[in-house]
């Protein structure tokens, strides 16, 4: 077949995983999930496991060593049939924790280190590199193997040549499929939608060349057990060492190989779907590897003996002249290696830029935070990761020469991802596994990893000298690569397993035995090991008698109250018989007493007292924790009381000061009607005496022209008082009809003047005005304001007690408003009093009186605020001093 | 003989009346117009009868009672007691502080020239 073709078909194929991936998401973006979110799609998916190693490489592993390939399919078959113990526990914590890689994992359960991050990357990324490097090792020879029987004139290009296109378009490929957008929850439903349907194809195309070889190259299964039976294969050579360590490493590597992790844990949508996985994973595995042996044995019996065994699954067909078939198998093994290459390399570019760029970057630019660039820089960050790994994967495969059997380089790698193992398991059920444990745990793995089993894999001199494997560092013999603490005779594989594993555990628990977790370690660590622990904090079981009585009263009365803890410890007694009020400590009333706490404590709190009285002293960080969340509602919830107490106490406030008012009226009203009374009876008094005195007759003309006149004043005083009670009556409720229009001011005080000068016509008053200044047009009601000025003037003739009484009244005009004051020179009004003057019947008594009922400066005040102005007395200038303000143009209101 | 009656009342009209009323009964009427000179005034005239009205400019009627009655020489005097406000308070109040009669603004003739009789009696 010509090379062309098959590199069109590879073209084709690679465009229809890219639909396939593109309707998926475009079907997620809608929503519409559906059964991209299957078990069925998940399993499929779990089958990146299979890659070329499993598709090629097993047939070629178990014609070199016989059954000893199971291994890498029983390891993982272990872990799946007992997912409840791990896996179930990785995938919960993965969607509770939003994990993101299993470096993201690691880091966050040992108090989110970034060291560790780091540590796990590198071995990932180192492990990985032997493992991509296969991919392109079985891409490249299927290549060569396919195209080079007929070629016709046209000549494929060199193996290497062919590697590093190969190299560059699976990384191409990769950064097209996987760094498109940057997903928010790093789930990539078109990546596994495709993966899974290249599970489908690479298990048709070697159940398909397995078929073919059953039923069409031998006659059936029969004839082909009888094949087996006489090959070489079938020897049963059982290595116990080998096959333990194989199963751990396979086992070890389905958990911690960052691919599986990222579509078993990282893209699972449903715990459920691990149910299903755990026998239809299985399932799949044993399909893949169903026609392994017969595809050897046939191999091994019609090919020549130069073939590689590899390669067989492609050989076969081929040498048949099953062209069509061939291409079938080639397709296969080219999905196997494109779906390991894409999610590997998704993966550990995802914890190459979390772990180790974007640090790196936020370090280096600390101040300057733009999302827009974190978003680039990331997406950046993982196409270059994508395409370092890829090239760290050709450099292996052209150091390493690129002849090594597959099965051997994928066992490098599974040692190596192997070295996460036990920080992962330790971590997620072990809450003394601390940081500085987990780091020099697998730092040191990796180490002895690398020592043994990943630098010599290059081959003597490479990058370890011969001299090195021969005699040890600096001629020091039990340093030796392949001989660690004189140990020699050990399976090179197994010897490096054996040692790295070890001294990594014991690593591992010297450094977390010897270290404190520090208090966000302790917390995560909680929460992994923990992870279905999703009841803590409501009430455990309580165990009978290891509280005594006495402590769980005094304890509860501090909390309930001494009557409520009294009545609830004798109806518990009594429940139980029992008289008194000292239940015996069952756990059920364990149990109610403290649902009972709970209720003035909280639950958490209520937990922790009663765990130091029943004498479990553990009381735990979480514990600890929910004491403090629980007293931070509580004094949430106090601060909200007392804030309404606050209210409450305002509201009181406002009421009493109301009543206060309310009170203060009442008694205002009722000195007013005894004011009243006491002015009404007063006249009343002389006209009922003098008048009975006329009525009684001989009295002297003169006297009853006399009486008669005073009867005549009394009368008129009387009705004044009521005209002046109904003006203020009608001021105060605003229902006063004002007369408003424009006045001479000069003219308004000339007139008051004339009027007041009836009051005490006896005293010859001096009074000073400001003519010029009183020649103001004043827009107002000029009667009420003429009766304003009226009272003060006739009020500083009635009572300015100086020899020569003077009156000054001065104008004054400022923006819109027009001041006018009356200031006599007698001695004021004293500072006690002068707050009380406007006030209803407050003629101060120590006054002489001069006739007037007490109402006049009330009056005032009540015209002046009809007016829109104000009258004021103003201390401080000599005598009596009150100054009237008025706008200078009232206009009548919109009501 | 005639009684001597001293009246302490700050409203002139009202003083000049019972002035008149009291003269053409036979009594010898004094006049105030304040609380200010009462008490001297009780104690160097000694009078029958004391009529005091219970508002008065300076010294209340009130007041001017309470210390005729601390005063040995004044405490026996009769004394009645005028007011214009007629709550019962202010009754109970003067009773309390010793006055002889009380006697309400405004009032007849006939009541005032009996009360005054009564007083004068002995």
């Amino acid at each position: 077949m010509p090379f062309n073709i098959l590199v069109l078909s590879c073209l084709a194929y690679v465009i229809f995983l890219f639909l396939v991936a593109w309707a998926a998401e475009r079907r997620a973006d809608r929503g519409r999930l559906g059964w991209l979110q299957s078990p069925l799609i998940y399993t499929l998916s779990l089958s990146i496991y299979c890659t070329a190693w499993t598709f090629y490489g097993a047939v070629g592993y178990a014609a070199r060593s016989g059954l000893e390939y199971l291994t890498i399919y029983l390891g993982p078959t272990i872990v799946f049939i007992g997912w409840w113990w791990i896996l179930r526990k990785l995938v919960r914590i993965g969607r509770q924790q939003r994990v993101t890689s299993i470096a993201d994992l690691i880091s966050s359960r040992f108090g989110k280190s970034n060291l560790l991050g780091v540590i796990v990357t590198i071995i990932a990324v180192v492990a990985a590199t032997p493992y991509i490097a296969l991919q392109l090792q079985s891409v490249t020879l299927s290549f060569s193997v396919f195209a080079s029987p007929t070629d016709e004139g046209f000549a494929p290009p060199g193996t290497e040549a062919t590697a590093i296109w190969v190299a560059g378009g699976l990384a191409l490929f990769t950064i097209l499929f996987g760094t498109r957008n940057l997903d928010a929850k790093e789930q990539h439903h078109g990546i596994v939608t495709a993966i899974a349907v290249e599970a489908v194809v690479k298990l048709i195309a070697l159940i398909a060349v397995g078929i073919f070889v059953v039923w069409f190259m031998a006659d059936g299964p029969a004839d082909m057990i009888a094949r087996i039976d006489t090959s070489d294969i079938a020897d049963w050579n059982l290595q116990p060492g080998r096959w333990a360590g194989l199963l751990f490493a396979a086992g070890a590597a389905v958990i911690c190989l960052p691919r599986m992790f990222q579509v078993m844990v990282v893209e699972n949508a449903d715990e459920r779907h691990l149910a299903t996985a755990s026998w239809a994973f299985p399932l799949y595995l044993f399909a893949m590897s169903l026609f392994i042996v017969p595809i050897a044995v046939m191999g091994l019996e019609r090919l020549p003996s130069s073939a590689n065994p590899d390669m067989f699954v492609l050989t076969l067909p081929l040498a048949e002249g099953q062209g069509a078939l061939a291409m079938l198998a080639f397709l296969g093994g080219f999905s196997s290696a494109t779906s390991m290459v894409i999610v590997e390399s998704i993966a550990l570019a995802t914890m190459v830029s979390n772990h180790v760029v974007m640090p790196i970057w936020l370090r280096l630019r600390p101040s300057r935070a733009v999302s827009g660039d974190v978003r680039r820089l990331v997406l950046l960050s993982r196409r270059v990761s994508i395409g370092v790994v890829l090239a760290l994967g050709y450099a292996y495969y052209r150091m390493s020469g690129g002849s090594t059997a597959l099965a051997a380089i994928g066992l490098i790698a599974f040692a190596g991802v192997a070295q996460i193992l036990p920080a992962m398991v330790f971590g997620i059920f072990w809450r003394g596994a601390t940081r500085i444990g987990a780091a020099s745990g697998m730092t040191v793995g990796f180490i002895v990893w690398a020592y043994t089993l990943f630098l010599p894999s290059f081959g003597p001199d490479a990058v370890i000298p011969a001299m090195v494997f021969a005699d040890g560092p600096f001629g020091i013999s039990w340093l030796r690569p392949r001989a660690l603490f004189g140990v020699a005779t050990m399976d090179p594989l197994l010897h490096a397993l054996f040692w790295s594993m070890v001294l990594n555990t014991a690593a591992f628990l010297i450094g977390s035995l010897l270290t404190f977790p520090g208090p966000v370690e302790r917390m995560q660590g909680a929460a992994f090991v923990r992870v279905f622990d999703t009841t803590s904090g409501s009430p455990r079981g309580w165990e009978r008698g290891l509280a005594e009585p006495e402590d769980l009263l005094v304890m509860s009365q501090r909390i309930m109250g001494d009557d409520d803890a009294l009545t609830f410890f004798e109806t518990e007694a009594k429940k139980q018989g029992k008289a008194g009020y000292l239940p015996d400590p069952t756990p059920d009333f364990m149990a109610r007493l403290e649902r009972r706490l709970a209720g003035s404590v909280g639950a958490a709190t209520a937990h922790a007292m009663m765990s130091q009285l029943a004498g479990r002293a553990t009381v735990t960080v979480e514990d600890l924790m929910a004491v403090a969340s629980e007293s931070a509602q509580i004094m949430e919830y106090s601060a909200r009381l007392e804030s309404q107490q606050e209210e409450l106490t305002r509201t009181a406030r406002a009421l009493r000061e109301a009543n206060e008012k309310l009170t203060q009226l009442s008694i205002q009203k009722d000195a007013f009607l005894s004011q009243i009374s006491h002015e009404l009876r007063t006249p009343m008094t002389s006209i009922r005496a003098f008048s009975e005195i006329l009525t009684e007759g001989e009295l002297p003309p003169e006297l009853v022209t006399n009486y008669g006149r005073i009867i005549h004043d009394e009368a008129k005083r009387l009705t004044r008082l009521l005209d002046d009670l109904l003006d203020l009556s009608v001021l105060e409720n605003g229902s006063v009809q004002l007369n408003l229009g424009l006045a001479n001011l000069s003219q308004m005080i000339d007139r008051a003047l004339a009027s007041a000068s009836h009051t005490k016509p006896e005293r010859s008053f001096i009074i000073h005005r400001d003519l010029p200044m009183e020649n103001i047009f004043i827009r107002t009601d000029a009667d009420r304001l003429v009766q304003v000025f009226i009272n003060l003037i006739s009020n500083a003739r009635k009572y300015c007690d100086s020899e020569t009484p003077e009156l000054r009244i001065s104008v004054r005009q400022r923006g819109g408003r027009v001041a006018v004051d009356f200031i006599d020179n007698g001695s004021g009004i004293p500072k006690k009093s002068q707050a009380l003057i406007f006030e209803k019947f407050a003629r101060l008594t120590d006054q002489t009186r001069a006739g007037g009922a007490g109402l006049g400066l009330a009056i005032c005040r009540e015209v002046m605020a009809n007016l829109g102005g104000t009258i004021t007395y103003l201390p401080g200038q000599g005598g009596a001093a009150f100054r009237v303000a008025i706008p200078l143009r009232l206009e009548r209101k919109a009501a | 003989m005639t009684a001597r009656v001293l009246l302490i009342e700050d409203e002139p009209n009202i003083s000049e009346a019972i002035r008149f009323i009291l003269s053409r009964d036979g009594c010898d009427v004094m006049t105030l117009a304040d609380g200010q000179g009462a008490i001297a005034t009780v104690r160097a005239e000694r009078p029958d009868l004391v009529i005091l009205d219970l508002m008065l400019p300076g010294l209340s009627g009130l007041e001017i009672l309470a210390q005729l009655r601390a005063d040995p020489v004044t405490q026996t005097v009769p004394v009645m007691m005028l007011t214009a406000k007629g709550q019962g308070r202010d009754r109970e109040a003067a009773e309390r502080a010793g006055a002889n009669h009380f006697m309400t603004k405004p009032f007849s003739n006939d009541d005032m020239r009996a009360a005054v009789r009564a007083l004068t009696r002995e």
